[in-house]
């Protein structure tokens, strides 16, 4: 290596730096065993995209999707009601449009290369679908309302900076028009929980137990932390627990244990006991969760706060809870991802959430041994939600870091 | 600071630190106690009310279901714990099975992402992305009717790469013949690669403090490897599924079709979450220990291997054991595709017998019991890594 004289390598010309040819030197063939793995990887991509190709223009029978559209969404949701879930949509467009525009007020620019081409290309899923075309032009419609909102967002936020406190109350707000939307009564006809299914009942079960988890989870945190062994010793005990059984034991013991534990006449809905057992089950990882943020909060911090005067209560609530909740973000936006894809566990026992309402499409009859074209399709929604949730958690983490 | 002799102030007790601190505790105490008898007592007063007690005698009765696949011997009218043993070592037959396939793939995942060929980084990225954004049932599912029912379509064998036959009576891959022949062969090797194991060390000890140049080891290490490839090759008595006459797949190891997605679909989903493990550990080592290995003149891969790979394993470790529990409790998914395992038996003598909450506290006890073996070992196994530290 050495043996070469340095005046011969310093006048021979320089090799090729950019262009595609240095590039795939670089990148794909710099050594025999990178030019190995790139044919044997090359030839194995091709030869697996050419058999998927032949097969979704051949083989695959993808009639099963157009026809059951409704179902993979809303499930058994009245027809009538249907307006209802594209109302629910619309309000939670808006509302993430706007706190979307007033979270990155301060950027110099809202819409990225990035951000753009991703509307691009939900653009083109929402005209290209196999939905009649009414439906075509709300999703459309739809996207337009989170663009315009988010630019309105912006403005707004920028000459009221103050807004941005009101937006958690905004979702709350929503939340409860959402719950009342989708079940009805006062005023609207009611439906009954069977008749939930879908994207809807998926989304509804894991929003729905992320919500309620959040005070037991950050109670059972705050009593893992504690100083009195007691408080201590039942935390920990429930933590681990919940945590060293599968999510499935424990929709069993909702399913067949808590009607036992009820006085006797009292009969709860399946979805009911369903969403209690993943309440419970979020609480435990949550309270890790937030466990982690507590402990990132420096002691200084609570020393602080009792040097002012505040008792240990109230400087928790006040002074740790909140900066330790903040750092947990990220990580619970992690654990609701996951709950999403756990709530299929839910399909098993009977519920008709999207995987169990394509386990109940694929027993009729006349789609029966669609298996590939049926998962493919609910397999890419479960994708594109979880993978653009786990892309808004990183820039959400990176805009709360820039406040500061 | 002015001192009063009559300035201690009588605190009222519900200020007073030591009196709250007691209190809090047996209130939480109390409150739970209250709810645990409201539960237990509805509880039994159900029971009773539908003419059942809570007892576990029924696991001496006779089970009547049968166990689709069993390792040790099972019969329809075997008593239900004998039903539930048999399903266990089912679960661990699959569990231990994948834990093995699970660090392959993750590790090798894990490295890939650090590969300097860009077609690698990108496939691996692609894989890693989309098991972790999809849910895990659908991917077994995906596994068992899509990918080895759609091989076995039409009831006709399908050939994989590696002579890997898949047909509806399962996959049967290569495996050796069990001969005697065979057993002696696989005792030899594991000798020779704990012979192997002890000259490597003695040879880097005496390189390293003798300043030898180890040659005459490395001869027996090389002519272990011979020896061991040709015992490999051709001692163990490979068997090669063929296609008989009659349509069946005869010789090789037969795994059930269930068995197989379950091994694949929990070994593919937890490796993408370990390769996401050990590239957060192969990162969290400093750029410095690349540079200074690349200074002393080691190749990129005797760099990861020698120097940074041990460091990596620090944090490795701990978020590993955490994984190889999800393994295992994810095995429950075997319940959806019909594997008999644990969680399936168990559910069906809850069917049979309706004894719900002996039931689901027996199988919660057999989860929580593995979970703390995984934990156990894995955190000796931390022990020993952090040990080697220093």
């Amino acid at each position: 290596m050495t043996t070469a004289p340095p005046s011969l390598s310093s006048t021979r010309p320089p090799a090729a730096q950019v262009g595609a040819i240095a590039w795939l030197r670089k990148n794909l063939f710099s050594n025999w065993f990178s030019a190995l793995l790139t044919v044997v990887l090359g030839l194995l991509l091709v030869r697996t995209s050419l058999g998927f190709l032949t097969w979704a223009t051949t083989t695959a029978q993808w009639a099963v999707i157009p026809a059951n559209l409704p179902l993979f969404f809303v499930g058994r949701y009245p027809v009538a009601q249907y307006w209802r879930i594209w109302a629910i949509v619309g309000i939670l467009a808006t509302l993430s449009g706007l706190s979307w525009g007033i979270l990155s007020r301060n950027l110099a620019k809202l819409f990225d290369r990035n951000i753009l081409i991703g509307f691009g290309v939900a653009a083109a899923i929402a005209v290209l679908i196999p939905a009649p075309i009414p439906y075509r032009i709300l999703l459309l419609a739809l996207l337009g309302l989170v663009l315009a909102s988010a630019w309105i967002g912006r403005l707004v936020g920028q000459r009221m900076p103050q807004l941005g406190q009101w937006l958690s109350l905004g979702w709350g707000l929503s939340l409860l028009v959402v719950w009342w939307l989708i079940a009805g009564g006062i005023g609207l006809p009611g439906v009954r929980t069977n008749d939930w299914g879908g994207l809807m009942l998926t989304m509804f079960m894991s929003v729905t137990s992320i919500l309620l988890c959040f005070p037991l989870g950050i109670l059972l945190a705050l009593g893992r932390q504690s100083k009195l062994p007691v408080l201590r010793w039942i935390a920990i005990a429930f933590i681990e627990v919940i945590r060293g059984v599968p999510l499935i034991t424990l929709l069993f013991v909702g399913a067949y244990m808590v009607p036992l534990f009820l006085p006797g006449g009292i009969r709860l809905n399946q979805l009911l006991l369903a969403i209690i057992s993943l309440t419970l089950f979020s609480a435990a990882y949550l309270a890790e969760n937030v466990r982690g943020g507590l402990q990132s909060v420096p002691r200084g911090q609570a020393e602080a706060a009792n040097a002012l005067g505040l008792n240990s209560v109230l400087a928790t609530i006040l002074i740790v809870l909140p900066q330790a909740l903040k750092v947990s973000i990220p990580t619970i936006v992690g654990q609701f991802i996951s709950l999403v894809q756990d709530t299929t566990l839910v399909g098993l026992l009977g519920a008709f959430e999207m995987l169990g309402i394509s386990r109940s499409i694929l027993a009729n009859p006349s789609f029966i041994g669609r298996y590939a074209e049926v998962y493919l399709f609910i397999g890419a929604i479960y994708w594109v939600l979880c993978y653009a949730m786990s892309l808004g958690s990183r820039r959400l983490e990176k805009q709360l870091n820039t406040t500061h | 600071m002015t001192l009063s002799n009559d300035g201690s102030e009588k605190i009222p007790f519900w200020r007073d630190d030591r009196y709250v601190r007691i209190a809090v505790q047996a209130i939480v105490v109390l409150i739970l106690m209250a709810i645990f008898s409201f539960f237990s007592g509805n509880m039994f007063r159900n029971l009773e009310q539908q003419g059942r007690q809570f007892n576990f005698s029924f696991l001496q009765q006779g089970a009547g279901f049968n166990i689709g696949e069993t390792v040790i011997p099972y019969e329809t009218n075997s008593p239900y714990y004998w039903a539930f043993v048999v399903s266990l070592v089912n679960t661990l037959r699959l569990i231990l099975v994948g834990f093995i396939a699970t660090t392959i793939i993750g590790v090798v995942a894990g490295i890939a992402s650090f590969s300097d060929n860009w077609l690698l980084r990108k496939l691996n990225l692609a894989y890693v992305e989309i098991v972790r954004n999809t849910p895990l049932l659908l991917q077994l599912y995906v596994w068992y009717f899509a990918v080895f029912f759609g091989f076995s379509d039409k009831g006709t064998v399908a050939e994989l790469p590696g002579s890997i036959l898949v047909s509806k009576k399962g996959i049967v891959i290569p495996w050796s013949n069990g001969s005697p022949i065979a057993w002696i062969s696989a005792a030899a090797l594991l000798i020779g690669a704990i012979a192997a194991f002890f000259i490597w060390r003695r040879r880097i000890k005496i390189m390293e403090e003798q300043g030898a140049s180890g040659q005459r080891e490395f001869v027996a290490l090389l002519s272990l490897g011979i020896v061991g490839l040709l015992l490999f090759l051709f001692g163990l008595g490979w068997q090669f599924p063929r296609i008989a006459a009659s349509g069946n797949v005869e010789g090789g190891l037969r795994m059930s079709l269930e068995y197989g997605s379950m091994l694949a679909g929990l070994a593919f989903y937890t490796g993408a979450f370990i390769a996401e493990i050990v590239r957060a550990g192969i990162q969290s080592v400093s750029k410095g220990q690349w540079e200074a290995a690349k200074a002393l003149g080691l190749q990129p891969a005797s760099s990861m291997r020698l120097v940074v790979f041990p460091q990596a394993m620090r944090v490795i470790i701990p978020s590993l054991s955490s994984q190889y529990m999800n393994l295992a409790k994810n095995s429950s998914l075997a319940l959806a595709i019909g594997y008999p395992d644990i969680f399936a038996t168990s559910q069906t003598s809850l069917n049979q017998t309706g004894r719900a909450v002996e039931v689901i506290l027996l199988i919660m006890a057999i989860y929580l019991t593995i979970s703390l073996i995984i934990s156990v070992i894995m955190n000796l196994l931390n022990k020993t890594v952090q040990f080697t530290e220093r």
